[in-house]
């Protein structure tokens, strides 16, 4: 580790020259020391000093915040053949990440102190992205008892984010304790809606494909009635409760409703389900099983709709890698999961921008400035401003690329964007002022100082 | 037409085919020797995942009466039920020369992927996928219906179809392969289908299927019905709530005596009985009615055979073989060329 720190090279200045800031005006962005030095519209003309700096030419190029995702599995540790924290977080860089959500389902499950401290100590050793660990909700994601969350919370990965997420927190007293216990230390619950008798052995979004399919249905009101449910206890006992991965109409509906009466609700959208419909499943192929599943194009309409008008707050890619030999296979057999690092933003760009509904500051918003508050993230999310941390992203938005999973950094094969052709390109991640992405690959990762620990990255 | 894997996507033309050249092989079966020499050499893999003898053995009669050798592989007591793979058991398979496998497995949608996938260079046969079709099934039951229809008309089976029947099917649709396939194959013979079930076994989506739904198997057989068909009620159906009890489902939806009786009364002296088999006597269907000169449940297993003669052969022979790089689902324009000369 010392070594490597002497290797580090966190100390260069660049000079980020005329990049469109946030899609608007092209400035000049001067990088030094882990923030923003200045930003200016001819920073070389204005005399602050940028000589030694590294001049990165980004006419053409947006610069938006370094993405912030809310739902991330990095599958470590216990199920280092489907990710690692290195290759998942390496991913994320190379997506326009600078912090990562860990999901809490790993093996163990991160459920005490020990864990959490575990991922996050493997994320720094990374120094890709921020690795921000969620803890669960319940021991052993059981449902059962609460796990120590204030154990957690003041551990040194200052967790803020609960969540059993793959299995929904279905006992309702169990949620109103969870709930209310985390107002403790200003956490929240992300929630996993899915009522689970209404969907035991479900397979696919229930209606006119899996009829035909033969394939048992998860149906719409599974989702909808447990966030029905946590938003009228969100608002009794008022506290903090976030939604995983909105799928269906309806749910946007119920959340529109929460919000306008003031409960303190926030929700996410996957990129799959603003794109992909059931129809895929024809092909019985199970690269398109996931959890939610794959609804129909209404409901993805919807979605669009309230991630465009804020009902839905945020894009959480819900990255859920698998070892090929549990994809191929029947689709009943197969796992379900999705790959959503490296292809989140380019999916974004599609749908919400090249659409007309988004433009980049709104994609600012909902990939960044959103999910950097949910998770209560001090440095990250912020406005691309001087004097604030350099979590900086270079976006080329003409540039056009086909998905090809075998060239991912990501372990997991099993992206449904595959052979697709998708717009927007990350040319560069700055995480902490230090370039991990530049000329649209890995460049090295951040080296974070010794005393890390006791500089933690939260609010409190 | 290089698989057989669902009647969803088989076309008129293709379903034809299949019927008319099984009638061919149903005359093959009354001559003193039940052999054609047409698949010699050729390797017919019965791949089972569930159990299902019948539908094995009959498939084993009818590549054995082409002279092809046959393959049982039950996946119960193999290396399957250790673990083994969809995909190491395919390509197993594909190593020891198989032609075509015959795969009946629990999950919906295995034989597309074995169809879909480098897997195994076969043709495939679906012989029933978990609750999503059951191809051969339902060509055997339009092969006994058209037998009959054609009868009816006084015209010979060959070359026609189901224009006009009525068929009403009645039982557990939502969990039926053999009411899916029933579905799509008599829509697309001209047949008029009814689907009779209570509430709780119908898919949500089956608004959108060709075909009337009811829930009432009375109202159905007085508006008439020409062929009924009843599905089996599974047993564990009976303990998760989709009716109250055996009792009262066999009251509102089993064909009973007394529905029996009301075939006379209402004038339908020509309405055929069918049943998939296995029948629970007494539950879906009485004694009387399963007994009864209506029924066709024997001769539904019987030309169960010729059916599946007529599949693997049209799959096998290889003038129809198209290359592997073709497109695995039935083509619509495929041409049997090699039926114009015989």
């Amino acid at each position: 580790m010392a070594e490597q720190q002497q290797h580090a090279s966190n100390s260069g200045a660049y000079l980020i020259r005329g990049a469109a800031i946030l899609g608007g005006a092209a400035e000049d962005l001067l990088i030094r020391d882990g923030i923003i030095a200045a930003r200016g519209p001819h920073l070389d003309a204005d005399g602050v000093g940028v000589g030694d700096a590294t001049v990165i030419e980004a006419a053409g190029l947006v610069a938006l915040p370094g993405m912030v995702d809310i739902h991330t599995h990095l599958r470590e540790p216990g199920r280092e053949d489907a990710e690692t924290v290195e290759t998942g977080t390496r991913a994320a860089a190379l997506g326009g990440y600078t912090a990562v959500h860990a999901m809490a389902n790993s093996t163990p499950v991160a459920d005490t102190a020990g864990v959490v401290e575990q991922v996050l100590t493997l994320g720094r050793a990374a120094g890709w992205v921020d690795v921000r660990p969620v803890g669960a909700v319940t021991v052993g994601l059981a449902g059962e008892q609460l796990a120590e969350l204030g154990a957690m919370a003041d551990s040194r990965a200052r967790v803020r984010v609960f969540s059993d997420d793959g299995i929904c927190v279905h006992d309702p007293v169990l949620m109103r304790r969870a709930l209310e216990y985390v107002k403790a230390f200003d956490g929240v619950v992300a929630q996993h809606a899915q009522e689970p008798r209404l969907t035991a052995g479900a397979q696919m979004n229930e209606g006119e494909v899996s009829a035909v399919l033969g394939l048992a249905g998860w149906p719409a009101v599974a989702e909808e009635s447990i966030i029905a449910r946590d938003v009228l206890l969100a608002q009794h006992v008022g506290s903090r409760l976030h939604v995983c991965h909105v799928s269906t109409a309806g749910s946007v509906e119920i959340i529109r409703w929460a919000k306008s009466r003031g409960v303190n609700v926030t929700a996410e959208v996957t990129p799959h389900h603003l794109w992909l419909t059931d129809e895929l499943a024809r092909s019985y192929d199970p690269v398109y099983k996931v959890n939610p599943p794959l609804r129909t194009d209404a409901d993805v309409q919807a979605l669009r709709a309230a991630l465009a008008d804020g009902t839905i707050d945020v894009v959480g890619t819900d990255h859920a890698p698998h070892p090929s030999e549990h994809k191929e296979c029947e689709w009943a057999q197969a796992a379900m999961g999705m790959t959503g690092l490296e292809t989140a933003l380019s999916v974004v760009q599609h749908t919400m921008i090249e659409t007309g509904l988004m433009g980049w500051a709104d994609f600012a918003r909902v990939t960044s400035t959103a999910p950097a508050g949910i998770g209560r993230l001090q440095d990250q999310g912020r406005p691309l401003e001087a004097g604030e941390p350099a979590n900086v992203i270079l976006v080329d938005p003409a540039a056009r690329w086909t998905v090809d999973p075998s060239k991912m950094a990501t372990m997991g094969r099993n992206s449904p964007f595959a052979g697709r052709e998708l717009p927007g390109r990350v040319v560069a991640t700055f995480f902490k002022g230090h370039p991990t992405v530049l000329d649209g690959t890995l460049n090295t990762p951040y080296r974070w100082p010794d005393d890390a620990a006791d500089a933690p990255a939260v609010r409190s | 037409m290089r698989h057989l894997l669902s009647t969803e996507d088989l076309s008129l033309q293709n379903a034809i085919r299949i019927l008319d050249t099984a009638e061919e092989m149903a005359a093959v079966g009354e001559r003193e020797v039940k052999k054609l020499p047409a698949l010699r050499g050729r390797t017919v893999v019965n791949l089972f995942f569930e159990d299902s003898t019948r539908t094995r053995i009959s498939f084993e009669a009818a590549a054995k009466r082409l002279s092809a050798d046959v393959i049982n592989f039950a996946a119960k007591g193999s290396s399957v039920s250790k673990g083994e793979s969809l995909k190491d058991t395919a390509q197993t398979l594909a190593a020891m020369g198989a032609d075509a496998v015959v795969i009946r497995h629990w999950a919906s949608g295995a034989p597309h992927r074995l169809a879909a996938t480098d897997w195994i260079d076969a043709a495939v046969i679906n012989a029933g996928d978990g609750t999503h079709e059951h191809p051969t099934q339902a060509l055997l039951d339009a092969f006994t219906m058209r037998r009959h229809w054609a009868k009816l008309a006084g015209i010979p089976s060959t070359g026609a179809d189901l224009q006009g029947m009525r068929v009403a099917i009645a039982g557990d649709v939502l969990h039926s392969r053999v009411a899916r396939s029933n579905v799509w194959l008599l829509r697309t013979l001209g047949a008029e289908v009814t689907l009779v079930a209570p509430p709780t076994l119908l898919p949500i989506g089956v608004e959108k299927w060709p075909c009337t739904v009811s829930f009432d198997l009375d109202e159905t057989l007085a508006k008439g019905v020409d062929a009924m068909m009843m599905l089996r009620v599974q047993g564990e159906r009976m303990n998760a709530s989709f009716f109250p009890t055996t009792r009262e489902y066999s009251r509102r939806w089993g064909f009973d005596d007394n529905r029996l009786r009301a075939l006379d009364t209402l004038g339908l002296k020509d309405t055929i009985i069918m049943h998939p088999g296995p029948m629970n006597r007494g539950l879906e269907i009485s004694s009387a009615a399963a007994d009864s000169p209506r029924s066709t449940v024997l001769a539904q297993v019987r030309n169960g055979v010729s059916i599946r003669m007529a599949a693997l052969y049209l799959l096998l022979s290889g003038e129809t073989r198209e290359p592997a790089a073709s497109s695995h689902a039935a083509n619509p324009n495929a041409t049997y060329s090699h039926q114009e000369s015989h």
